[in-house]
């Protein structure tokens, strides 16, 4: 299939013997979409991305203050600790998925770029807002759906990535003036201006993820529901599984 | 003219005795971050060596940068810089006046074409053919542009030469702008602040001064030996930083106590600049140590970022100016509510299509 979000074709049974490549005893509509490791790593992702979001929140508003003396206290610094943890992992994750991108399976592409130059991909994007807005009966969609992939990119791949930068931005700061990170990340500071535009601008990342997570997770189980098609649990077995369709 | 003084022969002209000298070079190469055998260097360099003219030129600004260099903590530090600069020409502190002291400008740029140091205080408002700075007669930016042409680099002094300051704060109705928009083809050396620490300008002075080399900038053209590190950095509140102890209220407990003041504002993790270290008045104090938070002075566009008792930035979106929080729990309202709807709308279509599941056929139309 083209590089395309996979559209199922108008027979679906002969298509689902192709994709699977063997001759299913009992057809049934299923497609492996999403390979182990892009598995292990959305999950992950999503812990880091939770962890990083709390641990980002207490960076920006500090639980309440504890009395004693500095020397045997390190409140705060564990919490920066355990984000900088945190965003090691995740950037890591980061590196490792776009390499999957390169070297996986045809749907590990699909957030890494928008076809919007398609014309076909544009009246596809309509076709799931419509959807979305009730007014038809939905098209199945084996890799993400379009609006699905834009959203992904936009929001997770751009803003994840978004936060990456700046957030080494920030950690560069810390690590002085002559040092590697500064090498290789003082240019945020010019981007941004300032040090404190650079701050808020990571702060205000974070709401940008917090919002595609909702929107996303809202998006995925009402899918499960309403598309009779499985999301949540093709993210654990890796196959989307279009339940309208099997045989009787 | 004839053979050029050497520093020290300045020195002692006016009266400085070889003691207070060896004195004022150990001191300035230890602010300067140099090693123990560098004063040593200060001092030969300062005795062998034809001095560095400097121009000093007074724009759009409110002179604190002057007030603050002539505050310099060591006695002899403005003394030596002082004295140095009023030989050539600083409009504001020099004994000449009027034709006089302009005089005295033409002559030192024809006399040391190309050699001299020209210190900028202040910048250059571009609105209007820039008749909101008028200085001897004409526009400050012509004069900035004329004089800039034929020095050796340029000393933006304060946070008005670096960045703009309070004159280009929005909307900025003079259009002023920052002296590296106009100085193009000069090494420009910012030593923001408003104002700069007085030991950061003798420093930065007396460095190119002896050493004939600029100092090491950062990518912002910031000295790194002052700019280099942040006040959180350094700051000697750090510790109940990391130990999560905040200051709540100006008059709580944790206030009297010297807990860290990042809760109220304090800009310190986003600035660079040297009070941490080097301090204010003689090394006495500097804000956070009485109890204020930073307010980033040395930091671009910190007019513009928001009150000064948060630690981040407004965030302009559609024309409206908010803190991100703000924009954050609108937004989350807006998708919140949407959801909200739109799953309850989900809802009720399913509960009317759920026959068409239950008899397990492809949803009509021509695509399944
Ligand atoms: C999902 C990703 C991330 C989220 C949601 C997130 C969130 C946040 C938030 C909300 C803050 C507080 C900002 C403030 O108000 O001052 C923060 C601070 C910070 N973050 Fe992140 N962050 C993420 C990823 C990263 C990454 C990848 C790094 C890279 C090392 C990083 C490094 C930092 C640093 C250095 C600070 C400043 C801590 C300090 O100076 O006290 N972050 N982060
Ligand atoms: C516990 C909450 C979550 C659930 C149940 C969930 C579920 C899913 C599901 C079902 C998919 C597949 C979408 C499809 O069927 O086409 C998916 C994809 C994806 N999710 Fe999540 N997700 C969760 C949290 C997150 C979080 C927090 C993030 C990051 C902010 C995230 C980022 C992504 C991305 C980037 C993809 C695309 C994967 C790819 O193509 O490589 N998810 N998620
Ligand atoms: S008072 Fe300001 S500069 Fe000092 S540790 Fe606290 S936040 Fe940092």
């Amino acid at each position: 299939m083209a590089t395309d979000t996979v559209k199922l074709p108008e027979r679906p049974h002969e298509h689902a013997m192709d994709a699977v490549g063997t001759e299913p005893v009992r057809p049934v509509m299923s497609f492996y979409v999403y390979e182990w490791p892009v598995r292990i790593w959305h999950w992950l992702t999503a812990l880091l991305v939770v962890a990083l979001s709390l641990t980002g929140y207490f960076i920006a508003s500090p639980p309440a203050s504890v009395a004693g003396d500095t020397s045997a206290l390190f409140t705060f610094g564990q919490i920066r600790e355990w984000h900088f943890i945190a965003a090691w992992l995740l950037t890591i994750g980061v590196v490792f998925r776009a390499y999957w991108a390169v070297v996986g399976g045809e749907h590990a592409r699909l957030i890494y770029y928008v076809p919007f130059w398609s014309k076909q991909w544009w009246s596809d994007v309509f076709l799931v807002v419509k959807w979305y807005l009730f007014l038809n009966k939905g098209e199945k969609w084996v890799g993400h759906n379009p609006l699905a992939r834009a959203s992904m990119f936009g929001m997770f791949t751009l803003g994840s990535l978004a936060m990456v930068v700046t957030g080494f931005g920030l950690y560069a700061e810390q690590a002085g003036v002559d040092s590697w990170l500064r090498g290789a990340f003082g240019w945020t500071l010019s981007l941004f201006g300032s040090s404190m535009a650079l701050r808020t601008w990571h702060h205000a990342g974070m709401y940008l993820l917090l919002a595609f997570s909702a929107i996303h997770l809202y998006a995925a189980v009402r899918d499960d529901i309403m598309g009779r098609v499985s999301t949540v649990s093709s993210m654990i077995s890796g196959w989307r599984t279009f339940r309208d369709f099997h045989d009787e | 003219m004839a053979r050029v003084e050497t520093f020290y022969e300045v020195l002692r002209r006016h009266g400085v005795s070889r003691r207070s000298f060896v004195q004022f070079c150990s001191l300035t190469a230890a602010s300067l971050g140099l090693k123990p055998a560098f004063a040593e260097e200060l001092a030969q360099a300062m005795q062998v060596k034809p001095r560095i003219p400097v121009l000093w030129l007074h724009g759009l600004e409110c002179t604190c940068c002057s007030e603050s260099f002539i505050r310099s903590a060591h006695p002899l530090a403005k003394d030596v810089v002082l004295s140095l600069i009023s030989l050539d020409y600083d409009d504001t502190i020099m004994a000449a006046a009027g034709e006089q002291a302009e005089q005295c400008l033409e002559d030192v740029r024809r006399e040391y074409k190309g050699k001299y140091l020209l210190c900028v205080e202040g910048n250059a408002p571009l609105a209007d053919d820039g008749v909101y700075c008028i200085t001897g007669g004409r526009p400050f930016v012509e004069q900035l542009k004329d004089y800039a042409a034929d020095a050796m680099a340029v000393v933006s002094w304060g946070s008005c030469a670096s960045w703009g300051c309070v004159q280009a704060a929005k909307p900025n109705p003079t259009h002023a702008v920052p002296v590296h928009e106009i100085v193009r083809d000069k090494p420009v050396i910012k030593v923001p602040g408003c104002p700069p620490i007085a030991e950061v300008m003798t420093g930065v002075i007396s460095y190119i001064l002896t050493f004939d080399r600029l100092p090491e900038l950062d990518r912002q053209g910031r000295p790194k030996m002052f700019y280099g590190q942040r006040i959180h950095d350094k700051c000697y509140r750090r510790g109940h930083f990391d130990a999560g102890q905040f200051v709540e209220a100006w008059d709580d407990d944790g206030a009297r106590q010297g807990w860290c003041l990042y809760k109220l504002g304090c800009r310190g993790p986003t600035t660079y600049n040297a009070c941490s270290t080097v301090r204010w008045n003689d090394g006495v104090s500097f804000p956070i140590q009485s109890g204020h938070g930073c307010i980033g002075c040395s930091e671009k566009d910190f007019w513009d970022n928001g009150p000064f008792y948060e630690r981040l930035a407004n965030v302009n979106l559609f024309g409206a100016e908010a803190n991100a929080d703000g924009w954050a729990k609108g937004a989350a309202a807006v998708v919140g509510a949407g959801m909200a709807v739109h799953a309850g709308i989900s809802a009720v279509v399913r509960l009317r299509d759920k026959e068409r599941h239950d008899t397990h056929l492809p949803p009509k139309g021509g695509t399944p």
